[in-house]
């Protein structure tokens, strides 16, 4: 399945000036009942979310309210109690088998060993509130790391397009330095070209900007509203309203390990039907 | 300004200089260091002691450094250096490749290897050094030969075992099996060391499992990994010399062998000393050097190396006994700490560099 996604654009690699990597085509994210608990506690609750190819959804919520958890559980970084997501209809982290005999032989969703989910990850790109860039590795050498040793491509090859992306997040310049010398924007723009070189299908964002000083959060946010208008399908947990308003396609308001509210990111934000989500913007405005 | 801030007060504190005229005569007086007797006291007494050590050690015959100057070099001595080097080499490459591999097994999910892992250190942990060497050398005695094959099947190669496991092989044995039990337990805590999130990036991205450790967390491993290491190879390095027991003609069996026959045995062991005292030498600047590459990612700037700080010691004194400005080429943190030293005449090469005018504003800075 990565295979037919990628052919076409290991391409054009040999021309002259690698032109910006295309966008590949955006997944179709399908997430049913998932639930998680950590002991005694309950962080989510039966979440339904869809997030259609190209769309782009931010997921707003109080601290607490298993934002971040649900991203992880998305791209299996952990491992769900009930329910599962489906990237363009192939379960992450399970395979759909028979199993049993005779009369009780039924259908199972089989979980998959690492390898194979390591294997599906590479479909799903995930940017960390904390960048967690490789920290001995160059800027460059943490973009070409994956599409090397995950999917097997030509060093040349990526190198070339991991250039070309570091120069679409504006860092070509800091292709050879290392993450501590690069400031929080630089290091979290370092992070998404990373995400990106994989040619993911769904982006996942964890409070990308938290860790940033304010005047960082804008060449961060305007990096990740370029990648809304190219077609990939992103799910970002923020806490920037603003950002929301201008970019998000759908809005959803999370408290308390359950979806409370979602819809268009006007509706939500200007007029906000439930009461927790009302109460929660007026808090951050 | 300062008149302004100052005026309230009754008068200035005797010796304090406080009235806004003083600032300008103040900044042109020149700076003398502050003095330190005690430290002139101690530094006086140690030197004493120094000259005590180093006229008992060229007047005391009983030294005898022309046994030793000749016996240094002696070829046999020589041999008895290289197999001591070899012996280290093969354990620490054992030890520490052994020692990974059973830290890793101690971070598996597997209850067995990490059992396995955890009762082998405890095992080799808890026998001497010296009864394993001497229980390695009599492996003979309970497996006579030693055969490759299908476990409970057939065999395909047989040897006998004192052809495998010979003094050398019993000593690199004895040595590079109980130096893993403890390398184990420093990669371990290497790992535990290197950030989570390090482990979840690698995972996100898909990246096989194996590489995720040799490419992203073992390096970073590493600078919590060579210092104490480098110490267990020094302590390696000495502890060949415990396989004197299997008579095997290292550093330490050799010059026994020497004064035994000469009885020079002062001089002797101060062969073995000198050449030990060289080899964990070598061993440190060694570690010097793999910190520094290790350090590459939590670092901003690597420190100079000792050989470039050298160099530019030499060209700042240099530039001071000349009374030539300071070299320019030199990295600015370097030079500011050269500029803060009392011995450079800053005043009088180039009166108005910044650090003169940076000293000036510290001053009045202090006076307000």
């Amino acid at each position: 399945m990565t295979s037919v996604l990628h052919a076409p654009a290991a391409a054009p690699a040999a021309a002259p000036t690698p032109a910006t990597p295309a966008a590949p085509a955006g997944g179709h994210l399908r997430v049913r009942g998932l639930s998680k608990s950590y002991g005694t506690l309950e962080v989510l609750r039966g979440v339904d979310l869809e997030v259609r190819p190209g769309e782009v959804t931010v997921i707003l919520g109080p601290s607490g309210s298993g934002k971040s958890t649900l991203l992880r559980l998305v791209n299996h970084l952990e491992r769900p109690d009930h329910g599962f997501a489906a990237l363009d209809g192939e379960v992450i982290g399970y395979a759909r088998r028979r199993a049993g005999w005779g009369a009780r032989r039924r259908e199972v969703l089989r979980e998959l060993t690492e390898r194979d989910v390591l294997r599906q990850r590479t479909r799903i790109g995930f940017v960390f509130q904390n960048f967690h860039l490789f920290p001995h590795l160059t800027a460059l050498e943490n973009v070409v790391e994956a599409p090397v040793s995950a999917q097997g491509r030509p060093r040349a090859e990526v190198e070339a397009e991991a250039r070309a992306l570091l120069a679409r997040v504006g860092l070509a310049d800091k292709a050879d330095a290392r993450p501590r010398q690069l400031s929080g924007g630089q290091q979290q723009r370092v992070a998404i070209a990373r995400a990106l070189a994989v040619k993911p299908a769904l982006l996942l964002f964890d409070e990308p900007t938290s860790a940033l000083d304010p005047e960082l959060v804008g060449e961060v946010l305007g990096v990740i509203r370029d990648l809304a208008h190219d077609g990939t399908t992103l799910v970002v947990v923020t806490h920037e309203i603003g950002f929301a308003r201008d970019v998000a396609d759908t809005v959803v308001f999370m408290d308390d390990g359950r979806v409370v509210e979602k819809g268009p990111a006007a509706q939500v934000l200007g007029s906000p039907a439930h009461p927790r989500t009302r109460a929660f913007l007026d808090k951050v405005r | 300004m300062s008149a302004a801030t100052t005026a309230p007060a009754p008068a200035p504190a005797p010796g304090e200089p406080g009235a806004g005229a003083d600032r300008h005569a103040l900044a042109d007086l020149p700076v003398v260091p502050a003095r330190h007797p005690g430290r002139w006291v101690a530094t006086a007494a140690v030197a004493v002691l120094l000259a005590m050590v180093a006229s008992s050690l060229l007047t005391n015959p009983q030294w005898e450094w022309d046994v030793v100057s000749e016996y240094l070099t002696w070829p046999s001595v020589l041999e008895g250096v290289w197999a001591t080097v070899r012996l280290t080499a093969v354990a620490a490459v054992i030890g520490f490749g052994l020692g990974t591999v059973l830290a890793l097994m101690r971070l598996s999910r597997s209850p067995l290897l990490q059992s396995v892992s955890w009762a082998y250190s405890w095992v080799f942990r808890s026998v001497p050094l010296i009864l394993q060497l001497l229980l390695w050398y009599n492996l003979a005695y309970l497996y006579p030969q030693l055969s490759l094959g299908i476990p409970f099947g057939p065999e395909w190669l047989t040897v006998d075992t004192l052809d495998v496991v010979d003094k050398f092989g019993a000593a690199v044995l004895g040595l590079g099996l109980s130096q893993a039990a403890y390398s184990a337990e420093i990669v371990r805590a290497g790992i535990l060391g290197v950030d989570q999130g390090q482990h979840e990036a690698a995972a996100a991205l898909g990246i096989p499992r194996g590489r995720q450790q040799w490419r992203i967390v073992l390096p970073q491993a590493m600078r919590t990994v060579v210092p104490t290491s480098v110490n267990e190879i020094i302590g390696l390095l000495k502890g060949t010399s415990v396989v004197y027991v299997l008579a095997y003609g290292e550093l330490f069996y050799t010059v026994g062998v020497i004064y035994g026959r000469n009885q020079r045995v002062v001089p002797l062991l101060l062969v073995a000393a000198i050449w030990y005292l060289l080899l964990t030498t070598v061993l440190t600047v060694a570690q010097y050097y793999l910190e520094r590459y290790y350090a590459r990612g939590a670092l901003r700037t690597l420190p100079p190396t000792p050989l470039q700080r050298v160099r530019w010691t030499v060209a700042v004194a240099a530039a001071r006994v000349a009374g030539r400005p300071l070299p320019a080429d030199l990295p600015p943190t370097f030079l500011a700490g050269a500029r803060r030293g009392h011995l450079t005449r800053t005043d009088r090469t180039d009166r108005t560099a910044p650090s003169t005018a940076a000293r000036t504003t510290e001053r009045t800075g202090g006076n307000r």
